[in-house]
């Protein structure tokens, strides 16, 4: 330790040193902090699947469920809907074949549904968040639109959606109504948030 | 002054050693929660016999069945018996509180905490504890609870038991005191080593219910200490180096 | 070792706030004695636990219900629900016993070394002032988990009110606003203990420091090393701050951490100190524990409390307790002015100061431990030998400082 010089290499490699392990420290510190923002257990369960009876579901009417804290609409479409929704052309609607993600992979087709008849979807516009009004008839009054096939109106901002969800073009929501995971458990079961062997 | 900090750190040792010092039981026991088949047991043995009164508010099914490793469609089938209740509840049961105080005169306690509050000593002590005596409304006392006001549960499996005099010892003879020796009388389905292993295994799964992020601690804990202590051996070479500056003569001369 | 693109143009920041000139006065040209041991750490180390008493008691704010039937039940939540939610409670109950056993070997050093001896009586006087706050930060915090052991030691401090005479009674019920310790109670402390405590205590922190830098660390050998400075006016026994004293306290972090970190991943109870067992318990008005003791950083005071079991001068022997107890902890703030002796540090003073701060330090540790274990007429007397004792080191300094024979101070720092 006599020499007056400094080893500046050595002194510049541990204060490197130090301050790489010391920033994985922080690193590492800020993972619980930030995971405790997760949902917790309590909400997880709040959030667990839920069991829904259809059966009592007759053709042309919605009932909503409660699914983690969200609307769910369950809608049993008949067949003059099916074929209404079918019937709609492809250019006033601004996703006509859901390439978005908002369904599971295993929903598609135009009525974006497992069973043609029954849909399921979130029922909060895609826009921001209010929940649509059900207006399954083409002759409801709000629209006012001449290629309104019925479906449904948000009475916030004016969004649009046909009756599988699909939302309007030109509108302020920017795309489809959100479809949960769900599976049939038998004809009359609906079982919300869990997809088991399709996902 | 280290000679200070030697004496304080005697001090607050000495100190420590007695804050860990509680009520006097007979037999100690170490509960293990990295004991998967003892938890597993102690759990189906919880739900069986003691559910039923006792809670365990802050516990959810589905945290022992990933803790414990048992098996959901298990654990639905065969530990969650109340319709109501689902898989990600805490462990409730269907007694009614009001009911509950008219058959006991008091409501059977809530017992996830119990292991921290009374200690696991004390727990395995007190289900071994059960014995005879007439004087009580329920037939039985409790060696570390005097006049408990819970049946012996698991008397089917444990058999009957009275206090005594230990071998040789005169009743007659000695003081009350020394005649304070939990016999069989009455074998029940369990041998008393089984028996014992069986209040082990209830004992052990109430210290994992007590406090199930224990399991996580112990993961995180080494990782933790060794990353600290590279920064700590990285933080005495840089000091080190640094400090050559002061020592250096002529610097400071 | 300062920064040297700081000092020739200044930054867009630079030209609007003093971020180099903070940095000069305070880091890098703010010259510390150079013989500074490994007592001097504390205080550094008070400040980071600090730090995380803070994060840690804005994240638990976020789970944590603070009413009478929530409280308990959002604890044990916080502990199995909320993901690491075990950790971030563990180190803010763990930090809490840590920042206390950090300030008393802070303090202790300042009685060590003089380092409250003119002209740091200030700096003393706000740390004083410090450490009362933080008790009372404490004490609030204490309550908040609504365990038996938080209610029935909130019951017994806010009683300590109603032996004032004549307001007494009213004041205790004021503070608690209700008749017993209840909800109410419950939710004033919640306010005070996460917002408006350590808004005072984040102020006297930086009082506290300023004071300090404004005179300058004391050192062992209580020599004013400003008074020897060479040409360019640095103090000859100094060296500055960063990035000498900043990687000593790096190594004195890592090694706290460590220890730390020790005991909230293996102990955290504490042995029951830090936790303690009937707090595993939901409060319950109705029924007390068979032994209830404050927290331990509180004991020694508790001990003085309970050591006045008789009265004197017409003062009932409650109100006698208060007083003492009262006066142990305000006598520490006259301490600048009871030491009479010409030197600072204990290095220089005479035997005598040498022995009654032994007797002291064993007469505190002593009430500390009389303080956890439940009283007997033989602790009592134990309690009041070593309360005269503790009162005997502040009242008898001004004598036996000036008294006894001190050791001449060399005028520079040896090597």
């Amino acid at each position: 330790m006599a020499d007056h010089g400094i080893n500046k290499a050595r002194r510049r490699f541990l204060v490197g040193a130090t301050s790489v392990v010391g920033a994985v420290g922080v690193v590492g510190v800020a993972v619980p902090f930030v995971a405790a923002w997760k949902p917790s257990a309590r909400a997880r369960a709040a959030g667990a699947p839920v069991l829904i009876d259809i059966s009592k579901l007759r053709p042309g009417q919605r009932i909503t469920v409660e699914w983690r804290g969200r609307p769910v609409w369950i809608i049993r479409r008949t067949p003059e809907m099916i074929a209404r929704t079918r019937a709609l052309s492809p250019d006033i609607l601004a996703d006509p074949d859901s390439r978005q993600q908002q369904q599971p992979a295993y929903v598609s087709g135009e009525l974006r549904s497992l069973k043609p008849e029954i849909g399921v979807l979130v029922g909060l516009c895609t826009h921001f968040g209010c929940s649509p009004l059900y207006r399954p008839e083409p002759d409801a009054a709000e629209p006012g639109s001449d290629e309104w096939s019925g479906g449904f109106y948000c009475p916030c901002h004016g969004s649009r959606f046909d009756l599988a969800g699909r939302v309007y073009t030109n509108m302020p929501a920017p795309t489809n109504l959100e479809v949960p995971p769900y599976r049939f458990l038998g004809d009359a079961i609906i079982e919300l948030g869990e997809d088991g062997e399709l996902s | 002054m280290s000679k200070w900090l030697l004496a304080l750190g005697l001090l607050i040792m000495s100190w420590m050693a007695h804050g860990e010092s509680g009520m006097p039981v007979s037999r100690s026991i170490s509960p293990d929660i990295n004991d998967q088949a003892s938890l597993q047991r102690g759990m189906k043995l919880y739900v069986n016999y003691c559910l039923g009164c006792h809670t365990l508010t802050y516990q959810r099914f589905s945290r022992a069945a990933d803790d414990l490793n048992i098996p959901r469609a298990l654990m639905e089938d065969s530990l969650i018996f109340s319709p109501e209740l689902a898989f990600n509840d805490p462990m409730h049961n269907a007694l009614e509180v009001e009911v509950a105080r008219q058959w006991w005169g008091s409501a059977p306690s809530d017992l996830t905490l119990t292991a921290k509050l009374r200690g696991v000593d004390w727990v395995y002590a007190y289900l071994l504890g059960f014995y005879e005596d007439p004087g009580r409304p329920l037939g039985v006392n409790n060696t570390v609870y005097e006049s408990v006001a819970m049946p012996n549960v698991l008397e089917p499996l444990q058999g009957v038991q009275t206090l005594g005099c230990p071998e040789g010892v005169s009743r007659v003879l000695s003081t009350p005191e020394k005649c304070r020796e939990l016999i069989l009388v009455r074998p029940g389905s369990l041998e008393p080593a089984e028996f014992e292993r069986a209040v082990y295994d209830i004992t052990n799964f109430l210290a994992y219910v007590s406090e199930p992020s224990r399991l996580k601690a112990q993961g995180v804990a080494p990782k933790v200490m060794i990353f600290l202590f590279v920064f700590g051996v990285l933080a005495y070479l840089l000091k080190r180096e640094y400090w050559k500056d002061i020592r250096r003569p002529g610097v400071n001369e | 070792m300062t920064a040297p693109k700081r000092e020739e143009g200044q930054s867009w920041l630079g030209a609007r706030f003093p971020v180099s000139r903070l940095w000069r006065e305070h880091l890098a040209n703010y010259y510390v004695p150079k013989n500074l041991n490994i007592w001097y750490v504390f205080g550094s180390l008070a400040l980071l636990v600090l730090v995380i008493q803070v994060v840690t008691g804005i994240w638990l704010t976020m789970s944590y219900s603070p009413t009478a039937d929530g409280a308990f039940a959002s604890i044990e939540y916080i502990m199995r629900d909320v993901e690491w939610g075990w950790l971030i409670r563990y180190l803010h109950t763990t930090g809490a016993s840590a920042l206390f056993i950090v300030m008393y070997l802070h303090m202790f050093r300042g009685l060590l070394y003089g380092s409250y001896k003119a002209p740091r009586e200030l700096v003393w006087i706000l740390g004083m002032t410090l450490y009362l706050i933080l008790m009372a930060e404490a004490f609030m915090g204490y309550l908040l988990p609504w365990g038996q052991m938080s209610y029935w030691g909130a019951q017994v401090i806010t009683s300590l009110f109603s032996a004032i005479p004549w307001v007494g009674p009213d004041l205790a019920q004021w503070v608690r606003g209700d008749y017993l310790v209840s909800g109410v109670t419950l939710n004033r402390f919640f306010a005070l203990h996460v917002i408006a405590l350590p808004l005072v205590i984040l102020t006297l922190v930086v009082l506290h420091i300023m004071a300090l830098h404004e005179v300058g660390s004391n050192n062992p050998d209580g020599i004013e090393i400003r008074q020897h400075k060479d040409d360019t006016g640095k103090p000859l026994d100094g060296i500055p701050f960063h990035p000498y004293y900043t990687v000593k306290d790096l190594l004195g972090v890592a090694i706290f951490l460590f220890v730390f970190c020790g005991v909230v991943f293996y102990f955290p109870e504490g042995g029951g100190l830090f936790i303690e067992q009937p707090n595993f318990e939901s409060a319950d008005p109705l029924s007390t524990p068979d032994h209830i003791a404050p927290v331990w950083y509180f004991t020694p005071f508790y001990a003085i409390l309970r050591a006045a079991n008789f009265s004197v001068l017409g003062l009932d022997a409650r109100l006698l307790g208060v007083i003492l107890m009262a006066g142990a902890i305000a006598i520490l703030f006259v301490l600048p002015w009871l030491d009479r002796s010409p030197v600072r540090s204990m290095r220089y003073k005479g035997w005598m100061s040498k022995i009654m701060l032994g007797l002291f330090a064993i007469s505190f540790v002593g009430l500390g431990v009389l303080g956890v274990l439940p009283s007997t007429p033989e602790r009592t007397y134990m309690a009041q030998g070593l309360t005269v004792i503790y009162f005997a080191y502040f009242l008898l300094m001004p004598f036996y400082t000036r008294w006894e024979a001190t050791r001449p101070v060399p005028k520079r720092v040896g090597r």
